[in-house]
């Protein structure tokens, strides 16, 4: 069972391959090329560098049409999240341009459609614990995904077990209040985390996040996403899921 | 992006802490320097220390203890971590200084009922909302049961904190030992006085 940790885009993103036997110099190959753009995707739309084009836009030195194309597709999306979570995910909710709350999810789909293509169905990808998976762990067998407890360190509130999709957490204890209520400009405190599993890790980790900024609102806007589940920690460690939410027995 | 190398890095310590993760020297070497209590508040950084991120894959994290479990007080990420807030170079993770002074060493155990069984009580570490005291009961390097002795609860808010945390903790800790887990979901920890009681109360056992 190979395990690759990249160390990029500000995170350690680990590469969970099960094939039986793998073939070592495809595997290490597909690894690199998943590297590459990810670094790539740093490269571009990183707002920690200043040569970014994220970050030369968001100084006005440089117009989307002028940026690589993929910038403007993930404004869009980003535009597309906005209206799809009544405003409380938005690219620009720190007073910036941060599309980051897409990039990654978008940048991870990508990274796990490059494993797929060659050849490893099975695998999963986890960026700093927002994971997409593909497949089986082992024959028979769906991956367990464990959800961090929000304070206690080597704490779990919950297994989720999933096939094919993503799982996505987002929490208040994280870094302290990172997640800002846009309507409000302050920081959401009633939750103290919020795990999202749906089939593609891009809207699961937005939606995560905005659960997050909705605070006591989100259990109701969370149950009535089609085709999503969540766990939500409150902050007063009271929990609420959704009632298909794959729990491991 | 996170920018959550020590994010990962220190859940996996986290849960190595907790779970008897084999993980080496320098682990042992934590072991000997009492680890310094988590800073109180979420916003205060805290020291990760970043090991070399093993991957949290299925059996290896479960495997039962075959080597003390370090504390976790200095594990867990700093506030720069962890969070949607955009990509960038791996900062370095510097070791902060403790935030506080190391907590009390442990009280000695309080005895054992017989059958393997032990209870060995943690030292009393304070955090923000006040002080955790907690007793493990272990049957050879397992842990059976955890026990609040002291949970804050000196101010209202911190009352309803104990009240509701008291039962998910030990609840969860519990569960972490037995949930051979492929991956782990969410990030790290600014909270860790209860990991901290809990580990300390596992080494003393372990002397």
């Amino acid at each position: 069972m190979p395990n690759r940790v990249l160390h990029v885009m500000g995170m350690a993103v680990s590469i969970d391959i099960r094939a039986d036997p793998p073939d070592l110099g495809t595997l290490e190959g597909a690894v690199a090329r998943v590297g590459e753009w990810l670094e790539w995707v740093d490269g571009v739309f990183s707002t920690y560098k200043d040569g970014s084009d994220v970050s030369r836009i968001d100084r006005g030195e440089l117009d989307v049409a002028g940026a690589a194309p993929e910038v403007a597709e993930v404004l869009a999306l980003g535009e597309r999240f906005r209206a799809a979570t009544a405003g409380y995910f938005d690219v620009r909710a720190a007073g910036r341009l941060d599309p980051s709350g897409v990039v990654k999810g978008w940048a991870v789909e990508r990274a796990s459609a490059l494993l797929a293509e060659a050849g490893f169905a099975d695998h999963a990808v986890n960026a700093g614990g927002d994971i997409r998976a593909r497949g089986r762990p082992e024959p028979g067998r769906r991956w367990r995904v464990g959800i961090a407890h929000p304070h206690v360190q080597g704490g779990l509130v919950a297994v989720a077990e999933v096939h094919e999709g993503a799982v996505a957490t987002s929490g208040t204890a994280e870094r302290g209040a990172h997640v800002v209520d846009p309507h409000t400009g302050r920081a959401a405190l009633e939750l103290a985390s919020v795990t999202v599993v749906g089939a593609e890790l891009v809207s699961t980790d937005v939606f995560a996040t905005a659960a997050l900024a909705m605070g006591a609102g989100a259990p109701a806007w969370l149950a009535g996403l089609e085709g999503y589940e969540a766990f939500v920690v409150g902050a007063d460690m009271g929990t609420w899921q959704t009632p298909g939410f794959p729990l491991a027995p | 992006m996170k920018r959550a190398l020590a994010a990962v890095a220190g859940t996996i310590a986290g849960l190595a802490a907790l779970l008897g993760y084999k993980s080496g020297p320098v682990k042992r070497a934590q072991l000997l320097a009492p680890s310094p209590t988590a800073p109180a508040s979420p916003t205060a950084p805290a020291s990760p220390t970043a090991p070399a991120s093993p991957s949290v894959t299925g059996p290896s994290v479960t495997t039962p203890p075959s080597v003390p479990p370090s504390g976790g007080g200095d594990e867990g990420g700093g506030d720069n971590i962890g969070g949607d807030d955009g990509g960038g170079p791996i900062a370095p993770q510097p070791t902060a200084p403790p935030a506080t002074t190391p907590p009390a060493m442990a009280a000695p155990a309080t005895g054992g009922a017989g059958g393997g069984t032990r209870t060995v009580t943690g030292p009393d570490v304070p955090n923000r909302f006040g002080d955790v005291q907690v007793q493990v009961v272990m049957q050879g390097t397992r842990i059976v049961d955890v026990k609040p002795l002291q949970m804050p609860f000196d101010r209202q808010r911190s009352y309803e904190i104990s009240q509701a945390a008291a039962p998910i903790l030990r609840q969860e800790v519990l569960q972490a030992q037995g949930a051979n887990i492929d991956l782990l979901s969410g990030a790290t920890y600014t909270s860790q006085s209860y990991a901290q009681s809990v580990q300390a109360a596992l080494d003393q056992a372990r002397k």
